[in-house]
């Protein structure tokens, strides 16, 4: 017969948490975040750093490019900690916490509008014609911050170009999953979802349009919109859509979602520039994430500093009026 | 111990210590680096929440001595509100220090083009005449009817903290919300009972 001892630092059983219970909290933490009823979730997300991760599944055969190579990426746990990503919370470190249980896969997107394979397409049958590649691209936000991102994926058009584009494709429009059950933040009215983006047929068939399925050479992390997201390296980053389900292929000019939310501040183009300021934020600079407390802002580089591969899709426009 | 002692060695230090709670959060997070990615945009959120409520806070004091008879709050409404005005100083501070570096020409065209932030400032501004006539001196030489006149603007401060916390907020509004309708209880109450006590009611 073995007799086991508990040691002194083992816990009683009564002091452990039945697994029902401890579920129940992180439901309730879960609904009472998303409801509002707590207003950020810092501390917790404090509590639970494991949460801003990486994924730890490595991406296999990534091919380096020369994008952004002389860039330094912002620390990974900044990039994974501070999201925008209303469909899991308004608080910037609501995501790394709510979409924790999220599973990106099996994903489907659906392909349609003006294309000569229509359909509904896997995850994997998507993307993995392709070769996947690291590019380093600066991110910047329409709230006056930045950070620089090594971003794993393959350009949109490479996508766009199988899906045989017709004559009449003018736009691309983009639809985030709306499943409030799986995207907590979704039960709350605070966007009107689906959350939507587009692309004139020119941006998105620009080279250094990305859509992503990676970071740090990495799967990408559900807070940072797994398994796919747009990479728009030269717009504010609402622009950059995450986890789509939906390409479609149009006429006309796409709503979008901030557009919608606030037609006189989010313009359809949303290009970085800071000769256009916009009525919250002076878009003249901007701080980069990861520099030190006192060391104050940058000078924000027109379409990101992206000017020399993008300008010219923009020529004869007014920026002003197409912000 | 009388209960004056009681009040003035321990329940007052502990109202004290309590209001400086928040202070020494912000200040150990920053200091064990542990602010996230952004932390001078923490700090500033961290600072204004606390502003805000220590002025709902203390507008909540005179209600609730009036609804419970616990007069001994009464005690505590200066102090109460000289926290709202060192955690909006703070936040002042931060954002002119740490935000834009005394960067006086950006500070000036932020405060005349960003509405937010001009109401933001214009209620700093109606708080540091309230501060600095808290005083027991102050009110001598004011004299009670005058003090109490001139302290009625902290009402403008309240509705100025709210717009700018509403104004600032980009989609979820439902923290704004919450402060306002407090705000908005926490004044509905003294108009009712303003009205009430009038000769002409009844």
């Amino acid at each position: 017969m073995q007799i086991r001892y508990r040691k002194d630092s083992e816990p009683k059983s009564s002091q452990i948490t039945p697994k029902s219970v401890f579920l129940d909290r992180r439901k309730f933490l879960k609904s009472a975040a998303a409801s509002g009823l707590i207003p950020a979730l810092g501390p917790f997300a404090m509590a639970n750093r494991a949460n801003a991760a990486l994924t730890g599944k490595v991406l296999p055969n990534v091919s380096k490019s020369p994008y952004g190579a002389t860039l330094t990426p912002t620390k990974s746990s900044y990039v994974t900690s501070y999201n925008n990503f209303y469909e899991f919370g308004t608080g910037k470190e609501d995501p790394a916490v709510l979409a924790r249980d999220f599973e990106p896969k099996p994903w489907s997107v659906v392909v349609d509008g003006e294309v000569g394979k229509p359909g509904t397409y896997n995850f994997e049958d998507l993307i993995s014609p392709h070769q996947l590649q690291e590019r380093i691209y600066r991110f910047r936000c329409v709230e006056a911050w930045a950070m620089v991102v090594p971003w794993v994926g393959i350009p949109l058009a490479d996508i766009i170009k199988r899906m045989e584009p017709t004559s009449k494709a003018g736009y691309v429009a983009f639809e985030t999953l709306n499943d409030p059950n799986r995207m907590p933040g979704q039960t709350r009215s605070v966007l009107d979802w689906p959350y939507v983006e587009g692309l004139r047929m020119d941006e998105a068939m620009n080279p250094l349009t990305l859509m992503a399925v990676g970071l740090y050479g990495e799967e990408l992390p559900n807070q940072n919109g797994a398994p796919m997201r747009l990479v728009v390296p030269w717009k504010y980053g609402f622009k950059s859509i995450k986890s789509i389900v939906r390409i479609s292929l149009v006429e006309k000019m796409p709503p979008t979602t901030w557009n919608k939310t606030g037609p006189g501040e989010y313009g359809f183009y949303a290009n970085v520039n800071p000769e256009v300021s916009h009525p919250r934020w002076s878009q003249a600079k901007e701080r980069v994430l990861g520099s030190g407390y006192f060391s104050g802002k940058v000078d924000t580089l027109k379409f990101n500093g992206y000017g020399e591969e993008v300008a010219s899709l923009y020529a004869g426009m007014d920026l002003a009026k197409n912000y | 111990m009388t209960r004056e002692t009681r009040i003035r060695r321990i329940i007052k230090p502990a109202v004290f210590a309590a209001c400086l709670m928040p202070l020494a959060w912000l200040v150990w997070r920053a200091a064990s680096g542990d602010l996230g990615a952004n932390p001078v945009e923490s700090a500033n959120r961290h600072l204004g929440d606390w502003a805000i409520r220590m002025l709902l806070l203390s507008l909540a004091v005179t209600p609730v001595a009036q609804i419970t008879g616990l007069s001994v709050v009464m005690r505590f409404r200066r102090m109460l509100g000289l926290f709202a005005f060192a955690y909006a100083s703070l936040h002042v501070a931060n954002y002119v220090i740490a935000d834009q570096f005394f960067n006086w020409a950006d500070i000036w065209a932020d405060i005349v083009k960003r509405t937010y932030i001009t109401v933001g400032m214009l209620t700093f501004l109606i708080l540091l005449p309230l501060a600095l006539t808290s005083t027991k001196g102050m009110i001598k030489r004011l004299g009670g009817k005058r003090w109490r006149k001139l302290h009625r603007i902290i009402y403008i401060a309240g509705i100025g903290a709210v717009i700018h916390y509403t104004m600032m907020v980009k989609a979820d509004l439902s923290q704004p919300i919450l402060h306002a309708a407090i705000l908005f209880a926490l004044l509905a109450y003294r108009f009712i009972r303003k009205i009430s006590n009038s000769p002409n009611a009844g």
